[in-house]
């Protein structure tokens, strides 16, 4: 998976959706050592600065430990991976909601809809 | 070392009646990508020229570490000039040695990686070479030297986008962190994420100087976009003076 930037948004802050994707899918796996900032800025082709400010904004997630040996690495608690995987979820959900919103089903239709379609396809 | 590699003081420049400069006031910080962007005849190429001392300033200053241009400056500047300018006869090992004599900061080593990375044969004469395989070369060249500022002007103009991209992480690969590089271009998309910072230059003066992400989150766009926002306002006028 390449990292991808889009036009408008800063770039930092896309790196740092990017990142967390990778985190909780397992790409970075939890305790593993990760990546130093040049080395991961040369591969996403940005300035080391803004690899770095990503990489702030993930260890307040809580998602990166700072040892003061070994680098960075991802964390092993759960409950940190979790949260974070539930938190990615809810946008995703909120995405769908703004969607269906501006094809006009309200926020129960939408919902009733989505029930019918994950029984449908089970 | 201060805050303060480069620091321009209504620093003007004319070339008879025109006004190249135009009290510039200007501060770059060490450790940084710049971006030096602004359209054909805003006066890049003059600033560079400047900072390196081959141009001297009409009125106004200019200090490199707090040193004006001068022998002392040369020895903290890497350029990367506009044009080609080398002997056509010569072969690309023989560059490789003019600049291990000329420079102290002069890595060997890291010519060779840099020529094996880029596909670059030492033993080619530089006359066989294509025009966009003699900038690679050059960007070789400068990028060799651990120079505490790297000024590049138009580094990607010649070469196909699949290059530009090689050119950026060689850019990114080898400058020296405590250094910065100051890169001239009108091709901004391409250069856009390895930058930290963007001046825009608009007849020959700083209209604007912030960093990239922070222009993506006051104004919703790229740079690439504020910049083709910006001057095409400008254009536009011109073309209805002609208009029905």
């Amino acid at each position: 998976m390449d990292f991808v930037f889009q036009g408008s948004r800063p770039i930092w802050q896309q790196l740092t959706e990017q990142l967390r994707q990778r985190i909780v899918t397992g790409v970075y796996p939890p305790g593993s050592r990760f990546p130093a900032v040049r080395e991961l800025a040369q591969e996403a082709g940005v300035n080391p600065n803004t690899m770095q400010r990503a990489m702030a904004q993930l260890e307040a997630d809580g998602l990166l430990i700072t040892n003061r040996t070994q680098g960075r690495t991802v964390t092993d608690q759960p409950f940190a991976l979790d949260e974070m995987r539930r938190q990615l979820a809810e946008t995703h959900i909120e995405n769908y909601f703004q969607e269906m919103k501006a094809l006009g089903f309200d926020r129960d239709a939408a919902v009733k809809l989505l029930g019918e379609k994950g029984t449908n396809n089970e | 070392m201060s805050n303060e590699l480069v620091r321009c003081s209504a620093l003007t420049r004319n070339f008879g009646p025109i006004l190249a400069l135009d009290h510039i006031d200007l501060v770059l910080e060490p450790g940084k990508i710049i971006g030096l962007l602004g359209p054909n005849g805003s006066g890049k190429t003059t600033l560079i020229k400047i900072f390196n001392g081959l141009l001297q300033p009409t009125s106004g200053s200019v200090l490199i570490d707090g040193k004006q241009p001068g022998p002392a400056t040369k020895k903290l500047i890497s350029y990367l000039p506009d044009r080609g300018y080398f002997p056509e006869w010569m072969k690309v090992g023989d560059m490789i040695d003019l600049f291990g004599d000329f420079y102290n900061d002069f890595d060997r080593v890291k010519a060779e990686d840099m020529c094996r990375a880029l596909q670059l044969d030492l033993a080619l004469p530089i006359k066989t070479l294509s025009k966009g395989t003699k900038e690679k070369m050059q960007l070789m060249l400068v990028m060799s030297r651990n120079a505490q500022l790297y000024l590049l002007d138009e580094p990607i103009a010649g070469v196909d986008p699949a290059a530009r991209d090689f050119i950026m992480q060689t850019i990114l690969t080898n400058y020296n962190e405590t250094g910065s590089v100051l890169i001239s271009t009108h091709l901004i998309s391409d250069v856009e994420q390895v930058l930290d910072e963007a001046v825009f230059l608009q007849q020959g003066r700083v209209v604007l100087q912030e960093s990239v992400d922070s222009i993506r989150e006051r104004t919703g766009k790229s740079v690439d976009d504020l910049f083709r926002e910006m001057f095409r306002a400008g254009n536009w006028e011109g073309g209805n003076n002609n208009a029905r």
